[in-house]
């Protein structure tokens, strides 16, 4: 388990025209895999259009009290980008006008962020219809100061979206870090004492799940089921979905790719897997992502790849509807990710 | 010549054996395909079955095929080494049954 993040350790891989240059070169270069622009040229899909905008995805910061396996973000407790309220208020002036219908904070542990509570105030103020908080659970133990944070979410009518990669403790910790499991349940238990997760609660917690190593995730209604039983067996503990997405190649994951000696064995399954349905609504075509600076991306993994939004708009302070609708996304072999089976983006399948 | 007799990328090239019978390798991907949907059993425990299956017929291909698709359906290591352990029990088993024939046998040769 690693309890740094790739750019504290100066690793080669923190760097993301290094990640880039791997997904570029060897079996994609010499023509043993189509790149994914050819692939998707196939079906007439290239170049891939951004829609309308439904969801705006805000990254407020790489911090975070773990140190994931599998982590694209490279978060870890060493990470100090952080979004500050100045950006915030220019993503308030955009929320206010847009017509996305929902907010997704990410980040790291968006809760982590100092201003996390002002600018959830001020965005619920806004009056988005789901807003979405991506807790990784643990943080709800890791500190007095977050101990009331279900109350806060409640009081906000947050959408509690969390990572739980397995329902036994070995499989999770494994992914996640010693004890991650047991505060997890802790975590979940409180959200469900006060109604989230709940049937028929409006206080919507879901999960979500990414495979524990080089494979891809199974069926996404299956595994809702599995978790669900072992869950209320086990703990009592109830939820409303489960999302099942695909760990895509970039980052720590790529880092362990390779280590392991799995990425050419990866790319290849993803490739096979690749379903021209799920490039139709892949989340790109719907969502645009804020890093902690206010830059703006096509998605949260692009954001880490360093390859900014196709357009003239390239900041939040500028930004222009009009001009960011029908832009050219940005692709790399990286968004086989996002098309294998049933597709994967962070609202779970697309197809 | 290849130097092995199994090379883990033969397994990619599976489907192939279609094209030297269309129909025979067609009819018995729809049967394959078919076998593991979801039925009276779930697919989770038909995918545990041609694990332990996997090993008592001691195919490479099937092993690293059915280890993987276990992985994706979230089925811990423990529950895959309880299963392959009943292919080893129903393998020792009918090795050690037909002790019962040697004991005949010696019963009926031996005055």
């Amino acid at each position: 388990m690693a309890t740094q993040s790739l750019h504290k350790r100066e690793s080669d891989l923190a760097q993301s025209n290094r990640q880039l240059e791997i997904l570029s070169n060897g079996i994609f270069q010499n023509g043993e895999l189509p790149t994914f622009k050819s692939k998707i040229s196939e079906t007439n899909q290239f170049p891939l259009k951004a829609k309308k905008l439904e969801i705006l995805q805000i990254n407020i910061g790489y911090m975070c009290n773990q140190v994931c396996e599998h982590c694209h973000v490279d978060a870890g407790p060493d990470r100090k980008e952080i979004m500050t309220r100045e950006t915030m208020q220019q993503c308030l002036d955009v929320i206010k006008n847009t017509g996305a219908h929902t907010l997704d904070l990410t980040g790291g542990a968006p809760e982590m962020n100092p201003d996390f509570r002002w600018f959830v105030e001020e965005a619920a103020k806004a009056g988005i219809k789901d807003f979405i908080v991506r807790s990784n659970l643990t943080i709800i133990r890791a500190n007095k100061k977050y101990y009331d944070l279900p109350e806060f979410f409640k009081k906000h009518n947050v959408h509690v979206v969390s990572s739980m990669p397995h329902w036994t403790r070995g499989k999770t910790d494994k992914q996640r870090g010693d004890g991650v499991f047991d505060k997890s349940i802790k975590a979940l238990l409180e959200l469900n004492a006060i109604g989230y997760g709940m049937p028929d609660s409006g206080l919507r917690l879901d999960l979500v799940y990414n495979p524990s190593g080089a494979f891809l995730p199974g069926d996404q209604a299956s595994m809702e089921k599995d978790f669900k039983k072992a869950l209320k067996e086990d703990f009592d503990i109830q939820f409303h979905n489960l999302f099942a997405i695909t760990n895509l190649p970039i980052s720590r994951f790529l880092d362990y790719l390779i280590a392991s000696e799995n990425y050419e064995d990866y790319m290849y399954a993803l490739v096979e897997a690749y379903n021209p349905a799920a490039v139709a609504n892949v989340m790109c075509t719907n969502t645009l992502s804020v890093s902690w600076d206010g830059y703006l991306f096509d998605c949260d993994f692009n954001q880490m790849l360093e390859l900014p939004v196709n357009s003239r708009v390239k900041h939040i302070s500028e930004y222009n509807e009009e001009l960011l609708e029908g832009r050219n996304i940005v692709i790399s072999q990286h968004c086989y990710g996002c098309t294998a089976g049933a597709g994967s983006s962070c609202q779970g399948i697309v197809a | 010549m290849q130097k092995t007799y199994y090379d883990p990328a033969d397994l990619k090239k599976f489907g192939k054996i279609s094209e030297w019978n269309q129909e025979l390798g067609d009819k018995f991907f729809e049967y394959y395909g078919k076998v593991f949907e979801e039925g009276t059993l779930t697919a989770r425990e038909k995918s545990l079955i041609a694990l332990a299956v996997s090993h008592t017929e001691q195919c490479p291909y099937c092993i690293d095929a059915y280890t993987k698709d276990g992985l994706q359906r979230g089925i811990t290591k423990e529950e895959m080494m309880e299963a392959l352990h009943v292919g080893a029990a129903i393998k020792s088993g009918a090795t050690l049954v037909h002790g019962v024939q040697m004991m005949n046998k010696v019963n009926k040769l031996e005055m």
